[in-house]
């Protein structure tokens, strides 16, 4: 390992760090744009990052360590999540310690942290939000594993480097399979972030909230961790996207550090690209309700799993 | 990984977009959808049929494609459409499932497909073997959406769902049927269809419902 791949390493995940607000405004400019309406700047989440990181943080009398620690471990995971993920170049030194199946334990390590601290108050919403998030969970879970075993099956590695490396080496042609489990992927990336069809992340709506309603009891600096690590995965599940399904651009070995040059503005477009795509998804579609996500859910795990099982017939 | 030919790339990925369409089809509860959604599956049929003729160069499966695209795209659809409008039929009722629970019934039903088509996939020597498996699959499906289903119309949507799987299975097994044998199956269902149409209404006439499962009791109501 030698020193470009480990300022790549860093490069990594200072810009996922630094851009995923930016990714969040930006896919909330395209929605303002879409629907007609005046778009807010596209800087607005660092403002509102910095206006809570400047207030006083208030914290429940009956709330436990846990409930302090929580956003430090939500937004610890995102950062390492950032780091194993091959957005830029698959010549990464920290990859090795960590497959994309470890990536979906990370991602549920939050997620437990997540809902614990949410209950760990004791008011309604917070069990109520952590209820519904360990039920959408539970369920995305399985397709998004689904989804990334098609990739392994095609690149036969789990580690997130190898199955880029081997689709960005182009010899592939139209892949059912992969076509299938891509959108599982979006089915999953929806669900996951609480976006609109699942969640909407824009209100606190009482009845139908999932992710906000976790976040009720968090203020300050707690609450900018925690908001901060839900556009944190964001780009990340944006970039797991892009490593199966989109895997051009990014800096391979044999490529050497000049495929840097390519890569950031190939992510960039992507990111743009992306952020569109997911503000048109949730402009055109409405909102479910909770007893539909379950069916919203099966259907992206058996996308997943037909396109595992069509790739294994035509393979043959 | 090996380079596939562009034709076999297309072929696959019409196996398995009309294994898609099944599953789709199976999780509709509008019988309006239903139907478009079997024109949909016919055409892709016919385009595979149409890919398949090209590539072969066999002349009997040009004249199949065509009999598929007029059949099942145009008249079959345009006849079920008018059926459900004088019928005034919209929604199937519940199926006996719940649409997930069909789902991961269908996903089982499909391993048990491509399982039970490996060997025969071994033996064939066409083309298209590979897509044995998902024409069994569909055949299987449309089976299961005929159990599930209480009314009528989807239950004869199942049955013509099948139909393409078995026209999918003798084309990707062998490159098609013999002519005379196609020619009458695609009869048999236009009769079937204008047949059950009849039946349709004779039923709804005498139980006011399509719901098959008034049929289910043999004596009169006393």
């Amino acid at each position: 390992m030698n020193a470009i791949d480990w300022i790549t390493q860093v490069l990594e995940v200072v810009v996922a760090v630094a851009a995923a607000p930016a990714f969040l405004g930006w896919l909330n400019q395209c929605r303002a744009w879409l629907q007609n309406r005046r778009a807010p700047s596209l800087w607005l989440p660092y403002r509102n990052l910095h206006k809570l990181f400047h207030k006083e943080a208030v914290i429940a009398a009956s709330a436990s360590p846990l409930f302090r620690i929580a956003p430090y471990v939500v937004f610890g995971t995102m950062v390492v999540a950032a780091a194993i993920i091959p957005s830029m170049s698959t010549r990464l030194p920290l990859v090795g310690s960590a497959d994309a199946i470890a990536l979906v334990g990370l991602f549920a390590a939050a997620r437990m942290f997540m809902t614990l601290a949410a209950m760990d108050v004791g008011t309604a919403f917070g069990t109520l939000g952590a209820r519904r998030e360990m039920m959408v969970g539970f369920l995305a879970e399985p397709a998004l594993l689904m989804v990334i075993f098609v990739a392994s099956q095609i690149s036969s590695s789990t580690a997130l480097p190898v199955i880029t490396d081997h689709l960005a080496s182009g010899h592939l042609g139209l892949s059912p399979g992969l076509a299938f489990s891509a959108v599982a992927f979006i089915l999953v990336l929806l669900a996951e972030n609480a976006r609109i069809p699942v969640d909407n992340p824009a209100t606190h709506l009482e009845l139908t909230m999932i992710h906000e309603a976790m976040l009720l009891e968090y203020s300050a600096r707690h609450l900018a961790l925690m908001e901060w690590a839900a556009q944190l995965k964001l780009f990340n599940y944006a970039c797991i996207g892009f490593a199966l399904f989109l895997p051009w651009g990014v800096a391979r070995a044999h490529i050497g550090p000049m495929g840097l040059a390519v890569a950031i503005p190939a992510l960039a477009i992507k990111l743009a690209v992306a952020g569109a795509a997911l503000a048109l998804i949730e402009t055109v579609s409405a909102k479910m309700r909770v007893m539909r996500i379950p069916e919203f859910l099966a259907t992206a795990f058996l996308f997943a799993v037909l396109g595992l099982l069509v790739h294994v017939l035509l393979k043959a | 990984m090996t380079h596939l030919p562009l034709y076999q790339q297309l072929l696959d990925s019409c196996a398995a977009l009309l294994l898609l369409l099944s599953f789709a089809m199976l999780s509709q509860r509008r019988v309006v959808a239903l139907v478009n959604l079997y024109a949909v599956q016919g055409a892709v049929l016919a385009a595979t049929t149409l890919l398949l003729a090209w590539r072969t160069g066999e002349d009997h499966l040009y004249v199949s494609a065509a009999l598929t695209l007029a059949l099942k795209v145009m008249l079959l659809p345009w006849l079920l459409h008018r059926l459900i409008r004088r019928l005034q039929v919209h929604r199937d009722t519940e199926p006996l499932l719940n649409v997930s629970g069909i789902m991961l019934v269908g996903l089982v039903i499909v391993v048990f497909a491509f399982s039970l088509a490996q060997p025969i996939t071994r033996l064939a020597s066409t083309a298209t073997r590979s897509a044995i498996g998902i024409a069994l699959a569909v055949v299987l499906l449309a089976f299961l959406m005929m159990i599930t289903r209480r009314k009528a119309v989807s239950q004869v949507m199942g049955f013509l769902s099948m139909e393409n799987g078995v026209l999918f299975g003798a084309m990707s097994a062998s490159y098609g049927m013999p002519m005379i044998v196609e020619l009458g199956i695609a009869l048999d269902v236009l009769v079937a269809v204008l047949v059950l149409g009849v039946f349709f209404f004779q039923i709804r006439e005498r139980f006011d419902s399509l719901d098959l499962h008034h049929l289910e009791s043999l004596k009169e109501h006393q």
